[in-house]
């Protein structure tokens, strides 16, 4: 109950005019970065985080943070009304989204997919309410070595459960965590990796990464496949609305399931793609007629809503409770933090509790500000879209030149973002995984110093890593995750040969 | 007159993507495409040698900072070093599987990008190159200028009063947030400096 009060004073800080206007601004942002194909939740926030510089902590993040759910929102709209999803996790979406709105019923559908957003947020933000500050609180015990534990858990849980080729995910991470290693090394504050290169001494700044990786490579493909927009008329009246929100109850037990793979694809890093597809999947499986799916049901539209919603809000409880982000939004975000002068991790709650419950209190008051924006202002989102791409795409490139160049008030960072476009354009066709990359760059150095502290805390003892029950059983799942796909390969060889010789 | 004339243009480009996209179904698949320009294969090999060498040379600059292992842990090559060497692997578990695999199956090469698409790639990739150069001597407000204005005007053949004013409009814009509004200091050129900002 102590969650509530906090809450309360939560709200009490976000309630002035200008963090309210921000959060205004930010949604707005937000649902056209999602609406527009070529930018997406991901670069939108990265583009946008200089803005939020010069501001306090929670002012920039309830922006950023608003930029999200903004994005979250609009993606539905390209999915549904032109058959496009605008997000990688708005594509089970288009399943039975677009045949509705080939059948003229695109307000039902659009609406469905805004509802069962705000119930995927809802019911995520509630388990962050609950549940972030327990886990803070059991954290803050935390020394070096559970830290670098988790770290090590979140790295072999990417390799053990991603759906990408093995190989393609560890030369993923493993580039990643190489390039967060260049510059001083903070532990023995050597040069490494610079060749005596002075624009490397900083580092490489993820952030600039993911601008280069996700926009400008973003904006290569889709020139690549040159997309044409035909898209169906929407409008949605408040007849159209009722009528779906009275239908809702009856869909009660798909809207849960797909909120409940949507929270723990979220926490673990599987992602609101993954989560997306997994709760339509599920949706078609517990129905009985299954053959209506694709064909405009509404409960496809529910069901990878409310699944993508639940993920990518959830993501944020590990970012905010451990500090380890959940998916590549929330390590940008996670990166903002530290722009901003906080140190994330469990401490958070303690020293910034206006801060952690600022951003809390924004999530339900975003949910629901967003909801209604949305809903009232879908025609003008959807004519965004009817904008030349020749126009949009040299914006969406400046906009990435200005967020490189803000970080590090540094030219060469513009060079990298163009080098780091060519590099995420080629391993986007070839099949390399980009979130394993952004993961390893921003937790890196995090989880070599917290590696290297414990081996200086354990006189280079590694036995440190199984010292007490906690960091053992946390460790040991690493390890057990990272071998589990060779043991399962190992074990279905085994059971396939003597099915094989039978046969 | 001039935006009678603007929308003429547009017109003929969008057919040939909606074309490709719903003559794929009944049109062989490789038959109305544009040659291949280079197969997936060969790319995929060719990233796998880049890594294999961006490893190496990584891995030797951590072989000379030290990888060894000091009294109190790791030194600064440490891990680094050794992720290098798992890089080394996995690339080259990657070239081999990628080379091995053309000798068992006789299936069609699989197109990383044919001519049309490359050429589509290139429409924007080389324009941001330019605005990057641009970037460094003008000034990034100006050169956005000439991006979004040249852009529109050679890549959407949009008419040269639209461009202009689009692009003016924006780059004011982008100005006015960033440098008065937020405070965010972005590279200048000789334009602004005429302005004394």
């Amino acid at each position: 109950m102590e969650a509530i009060g906090l809450l309360l004073h939560g709200f009490a800080v976000l309630f002035t005019v200008k963090t309210l206007s921000l959060m205004m601004v930010g949604l707005v942002l937000g649902i056209f970065v999602g609406v527009l194909p070529g930018l997406g939740g991901p670069n939108g926030v990265a583009i946008l985080l200089p803005l939020t510089f010069t501001m306090d902590p929670t002012s920039a993040i309830v922006m950023l943070s608003c930029i999200y759910w903004g994005a979250l929102f609009g993606g539905a709209i390209t999915s549904i009304l032109f058959n496009i999803p605008g997000e990688a996790w708005s594509v089970a979406t288009t399943f039975d989204g677009y045949p509705m709105a080939q059948q003229g019923r695109a307000g039902e559908a659009l609406t469905a997919a805004f509802t069962s957003s705000f119930i995927g947020s809802f019911v995520a933000v509630l388990l962050i309410t609950f549940l972030a500050p327990r886990i803070a609180a059991f954290a803050i015990r935390f020394g070096p070595p559970e830290f670098f534990a988790v770290y090590l858990l979140t790295f072999c849980s990417f390799v053990g459960l991603g759906r990408e080729a093995r190989h393609k995910t560890i030369i993923s991470m493993c580039l990643g965590l190489i390039l967060s290693g260049i510059g001083l090394d903070t532990v023995s504050a050597q040069l490494r990796m610079t060749f005596g290169w002075k624009e490397l001494f900083r580092g490489i700044s993820f952030l600039v990464a993911v601008i280069g990786l996700f926009g400008i490579s973003e904006i290569m493909i889709t020139m690549e496949e040159s997309l044409s927009l035909r898209g169906h008329a929407a409008r949605i009246s408040l007849r159209v609305v009722l009528k779906v929100w009275k239908e809702l109850p009856r869909y009660w037990a798909t809207l849960l399931r797909s909120a409940a793979i949507g929270c723990w694809l979220g926490i673990t890093p599987g992602g609101a793609i993954a989560a997306s597809f997994m709760g339509y999947n599920m949706a078609k499986r517990f129905a009985k007629d299954k053959e209506s799916f694709g064909k405009g049901r509404i409960e496809g539209v529910f069901a990878p809503e409310t699944a993508a919603h639940a993920s990518g809000t959830s993501a944020l409880l590990p970012m905010l409770a451990l500090g380890i982000p959940g998916s590549g939004t929330a390590a940008i975000l996670l990166g903002g933090l530290m722009v901003w002068g906080l140190n994330p991790g469990p401490l958070l709650f303690v020293e910034h509790k206006d801060f952690v419950w600022g951003t809390i209190a924004s999530m339900y008051l975003g949910n629901v500000v967003g909801l209604v924006l949305v809903i009232s202002t879908v025609p003008l989102f959807a004519s965004v879209l009817r904008v030349p791409f020749a126009a949009i795409a040299p914006m969406i490139v400046v906009s990435c030149a200005i967020g490189a160049y803000a970080i590090q008030n540094a030219m060469f960072d513009i060079w990298l973002m163009l080098l780091f476009g060519l590099v995420g354009y080629v391993f986007k066709k070839v099949g390399v995984p980009l979130a394993p990359f952004t993961l390893a760059l921003v937790l890196g150095s995090r989880a070599e110093d917290a590696f290297r502290l414990s081996m200086i805390g354990a006189a280079g003892d590694l036995r440190v890593f199984w010292s007490n029950p906690l960091v053992g059983t946390i460790t040991t799942l690493a390890v057990a995750l990272l071998v589990w796909p060779i043991v399962s390969a190992l074990l279905a060889r085994v059971r396939g040969a003597p099915a094989g010789s039978t046969a | 007159m001039s935006s009678e004339r603007v929308e003429v243009p547009p017109a003929p480009a969008p057919p040939p993507p909606g074309g490709a996209a719903a003559g794929g179904a009944d049109a062989a698949a490789s038959g109305d495409e544009s040659p291949s320009v280079v197969r997936t294969r060969t790319v995929e090999i060719v990233v796998a040698i880049l890594l294999l060498g961006f490893a190496g040379v990584m891995g030797f600059d951590n072989w000379r900072t030290g990888m060894g292992w000091a009294p109190d842990g790791p030194q600064a090559g440490y891990f680094p070093f050794y992720l290098s060497v798992i890089l080394a692997c996995a690339s080259l578990y990657w070239l081999a599987e990628t080379a091995l695999k053309r000798q068992r199956s006789a299936s069609p090469p699989k197109s990383f990008v044919n001519r049309e698409q490359l050429g589509r790639v290139l429409q924007v990739f080389v324009p941001t190159v330019l605005f990057c150069v641009a970037t460094q001597f003008l000034g990034l407000y100006v050169a956005s200028f000439l991006l979004v204005a040249g852009f529109m005007r050679w890549v959407g053949k949009i008419a040269w009063w639209k461009c202009l004013v689009t692009s003016a409009v924006f780059s004011v814009a982008m100005f006015v947030v960033f440098d008065i509004a937020f405070d965010v200091i972005m590279p200048k050129g000789p334009l602004e400096a005429l302005f004394g900002r």
